[in-house]
């Protein structure tokens, strides 16, 4: 009964949004008001049809009503409460439900916040909107329904994949889904922007919080991806340029470009076609993203759910979508005249860099992941491109690009000069360039890689802190107005300020982790220990222990460091009886400097058990550099000139000056 | 020629579109592998509960091989199994299993159970071998000639049709040179 609720629910919300994308476009091109009104209820009706319809999804899980096939096969009654939740979202059926309520969520949300957008422009978004809604709705009613009944039913079901059951991984798709889907409102109002044929700094500022909100949950949902392989998948692999992770990564390159190209646009009316096209192209690679992982043209060990019949109705999607979109953008972006002009040394200029670079960036990692397809349907050949590829590539062209970063936050709109920035950073280069120094002094392996990545932090960090030095005038006028000074800062500014900063802080961690990483593993019987840099590990003992739904063998070792005891930890793996499945719960003993990272393999007859030791400089840097991106999202969010223009805030402007926005 | 410019963006997608459809009816099982050519890594498994050796290089040396990762927590392991049981019966090709991410005793149950086609087996519990392979998923087999490198990699369950047409032809010409 609940599934046939969910599935009516299903239905209605995929012929409400057909019905509001073609009334929508209709409403405007007869340019009669009644259906704007449409336009809004239809948007909230589609949100509370699909939450219905998750919910329902929701209710068969926590019952366990194995008569529905996709909980048959994702759950089992034993299943910890938690994880019966995210078990809603851990298969490829559950997972496009919640793509598609996030979808909804955020059509629903736009049409309560988007109050004081021009009718017109907001009637063509939700129609934009709805049309992706009802093109994903048939995906998911027609070839991934996920209420479909099972018969015979069975008495039990067959598990959450055991590496799905983590914290981390529960709330990761939920966050990444809110990232990828967040940018399909923007390129809704693009294409609705396309459509009208103009497009101003006043559209620009509606988009801006839509696009950091999806920003912000991608990042979060990237850092979350990267730290449950770190803490899962017993090796410390945090980032593997596995296809699915450039699936992600892609749409935030672009995503961050755009962030950027908007902020030159809502400042100096420029920019234009390139921000629209970056409007475009972010969600396209997220579409693309689900698709890669969906399809499976591509594999990869995230693969979970490889589907080919899918793939073709993915595909068309995709044709519709993307194709439909970049049509639009051929015949309109030449009308797209820009205003502002600005001179070469300028912030203008250094953000046109930062895109371009960006974009160049995003193009790389989208060839390394899709030159291999490309060359296995021209030529009998097949090839796989691995991280070789991206360290020759992606980490030298991000490393130009970190220069820029203290430069460009520094320059004036619209013509800047050089010569006192380079007064201002030049503690920072200083700094740097010891830094680089020392880290070739003390490292022991990777020594250049090392020193290279060091120095761009500090140039970053200290760069972006000079900057914020020099807004609020610090040591030039007294304490107290310097700290007046910083309270007047706009929220935006403290965003970009604290996001460069966790940008430094990233780059630091990275080079960390990758460079100066260590391992060595060796069999231990209990009271037997070895050595990794300078750290001794010794198995004390082994237990195993029945557990609500897996066998768990734990291995307690004792750490000391040059003599000195430091403690016990306890590394586990634990054995899944219904999916026959082991998976490993690594020791990690965490310190700001690094971590200590200890699996436990299976035991050998003889020989004892397979202990790994594994060092990562700075790792827990990485969850902080992250934090403080999405923190300078958030900031950035809050700032008040964010609110739309009002029509008094443009006749101050300019007097006379074409705005395209529209009055009711 | 501005005008033009702007639909340099469609270009793109249309072409892209028309390979991610031509891909879409590729073999997914066909996917590279950066070891074609080179000499399998060197390894040294430990063997399965009650089995004497594990599995290590020189096992493989002098003669073609068939390489196969499976796990007896892998379901479509076991579909591929009766094929793998064919082939040891046809005396063919010797078979080598790394039992991937396994007990011991898992995986001498799982033997037990279905049938032993390997000549050897190794144990991997904690994915050295198989990250060195750069494995995806279970099964996965590859084909390694008498001097020790990797010749072919098969994703995926191995059905009478690779066999015929992909495997079997290529042990022949492996062995004819």
């Amino acid at each position: 009964m609940i599934a046939e609720l969910g599935q009516a629910a299903l239905i209605l919300a995929f012929v409400v949004a057909l019905l509001q994308a073609v009334l929508g476009f209709a409403g405007v091109a007869v340019r009669d008001p009644v259906f704007h009104g449409f336009a809004r209820a239809g948007a909230m009706a589609q949100f509370v049809l699909i939450a219905s319809a998750f919910a329902c999804l929701t209710a068969l899980f926590v019952v366990s009503d194995f008569s529905v096939l996709v909980v048959a096969q994702n759950s089992h009654t034993l299943k910890p409460f938690l994880y019966k939740l995210s078990g809603v979202w851990g298969n490829h059926e559950g997972s496009m439900l919640l793509w598609a309520l996030i979808l909804t969520g955020y059509t629903g949300a736009l049409a309560l916040l988007g109050q004081h957008v021009a009718p017109r422009l907001i009637t063509l978004t939700f129609s934009v909107q709805s049309l992706i809604t009802a093109a994903f709705l048939a995906f998911l009613i027609f070839t991934s329904n996920p209420f479909a009944r099972l018969f015979p039913v069975p008495l039990d079901g067959a598990d959450l994949n055991p590496l799905l059951q983590d914290p981390g991984l529960a709330s990761h798709p939920p966050m990444l889904y809110a990232g990828y889907v967040g940018f399909s409102i923007t390129f809704s109002f693009a294409v609705a922007a396309l459509i009208e044929g103009r497009v101003d700094a006043r559209w620009a500022r509606i988009v801006r919080p839509w696009a950091l909100t999806a920003w912000t949950f991608l990042t979060v949902g990237i850092a979350l991806g990267a730290s449950w392989a770190y803490y899962e998948l017993g090796w410390g692999g945090w980032w593997a340029w596995d296809p699915v992770e450039n699936a992600s990564l892609m749409p935030w390159l672009a995503g961050t470009a755009f962030i950027h190209s908007l902020r030159v646009m809502e400042k100096r009316d420029t920019l234009k076609a390139w921000t629209i096209l970056l409007a475009l192209l972010t969600f396209s690679l997220s579409l693309a993203g689900t698709f890669l992982v969906r399809s499976g043209i591509i594999t990869s060990v995230h693969a979970f759910a490889v589907d080919p019949e899918r793939g073709v109705f993915i595909l068309g999607i995709l044709i519709l979508v993307i194709g439909g979109s970049l049509v639009l953008y051929g015949l309109r972006a030449g009308h797209l005249k820009p205003t502002g002009v600005f001179a070469e040394v300028s912030r203008e200029s250094t953000l046109l860099v930062n895109n371009l670079f960006l974009a160049a960036a995003c193009a790389l990692v989208f060839f390394g992941t899709f030159y291999p397809l490309f060359i296995t349907t021209v030529s009998d050949e097949t090839i796989s491109i691995g991280a070789p590829f991206y360290h020759a590539t992606f980490i030298p062209m991000m490393a130009v690009l970190f220069l820029l970063v203290p430069v460009s936050g520094m320059l004036a709109w619209k013509r800047g000069k050089l010569g006192p920035i380079a007064k201002k950073l030049a503690p920072a280069f200083i700094a740097a360039l010891v830094a680089g120094l020392i880290a070739l002094w003390i490292a022991e392996r990777e020594v250049v890689a090392g020193a290279i990545g060091s120095a761009l932090a500090v140039w970053v960090g200290l760069g972006v802190l000079l900057d914020l030095k020099s807004r609020v005038k610090l040591f030039e006028v007294d304490l107290a107005a310097s700290w007046a000074r910083a309270k007047r800062l706009p929220a935006g500014i403290w965003g970009m300020i604290v996001a460069h900063f966790g940008l430094a802080v990233l780059i630091f961690a990275v080079t960390g982790v990758s460079a100066w990483k260590d391992e060595a593993s060796a069999f231990l019987m209990p009271g037997q220990a070895f050595e990794l840099d300078g750290y001794s590990i010794e198995l004390v003992d082994v237990v195993r222990s029945d557990r609500e739904n897996f066998v768990s063998q734990a291995g307690t070792l004792a750490i000391s460091r040059d003599g000195r005891e430091l403690g016990h930890m306890v590394a586990e793996r634990r054995f899944y009886p219904v999916r026959e499945m082991a998976t490993t719960e690594s020791a990690i003993r965490t310190r700001l400097d690094g971590d200590l990272y200890v699996t436990i393999g299976e035991g050998v007859e003889g020989r004892g058990w397979a202990v790994h030791a594994y060092i990562y400089p700075l790792a827990v840097w990485l969850w902080i550099g992250s934090a403080l991106l999405t923190l300078g999202g958030l900031l950035a969010l809050g700032d008040r000139g964010r609110r739309a223009l009002t029509s008094r805030d443009l006749a101050k402007r300019k007097p006379g000056e074409k705005t395209g926005a529209e009055t009711p | 020629m501005g005008r033009w410019l702007a639909f340099t963006p469609l270009l793109v997608f249309a072409v892209m579109a028309i390979y991610f459809g031509m891909g879409l009816r590729e073999d997914p099982g066909a996917i590279p592998s950066q070891l074609i050519d080179e000499p399998l890594p060197a390894f040294d498994l430990p063997p399965v509960a009650g089995a004497e050796a594990g599995l290590s290089n020189s096992d493989l040396a002098g003669h073609v091989s068939l390489v196969n990762v499976f796990g007896s927590w892998c379901p479509p392991c076991a579909i591929e199994h009766p094929m793998l049981m064919q082939i040891a019966r046809s005396q063919i090709v010797p078979i080598y299993g790394v039992d991937w991410r396994d007990t011991p005793e898992a995986g001498a149950a799982w033997l037990e159970r279905h049938g032993n086609p390997y000549t050897a087996v190794g144990l991997d519990p904690e994915s050295h071998l198989a990250i060195d392979l750069g494995i995806t998923g279970a099964p996965e087999s590859f084909l390694v000639d008498a001097s020790g490198r990797v010749r072919y990699r098969h994703v995926g369950i191995i059905t009478q049709q690779d066999w015929d047409e992909t495997l079997l032809p290529l042990i022949r010409e492996l062995e004819a040179s």
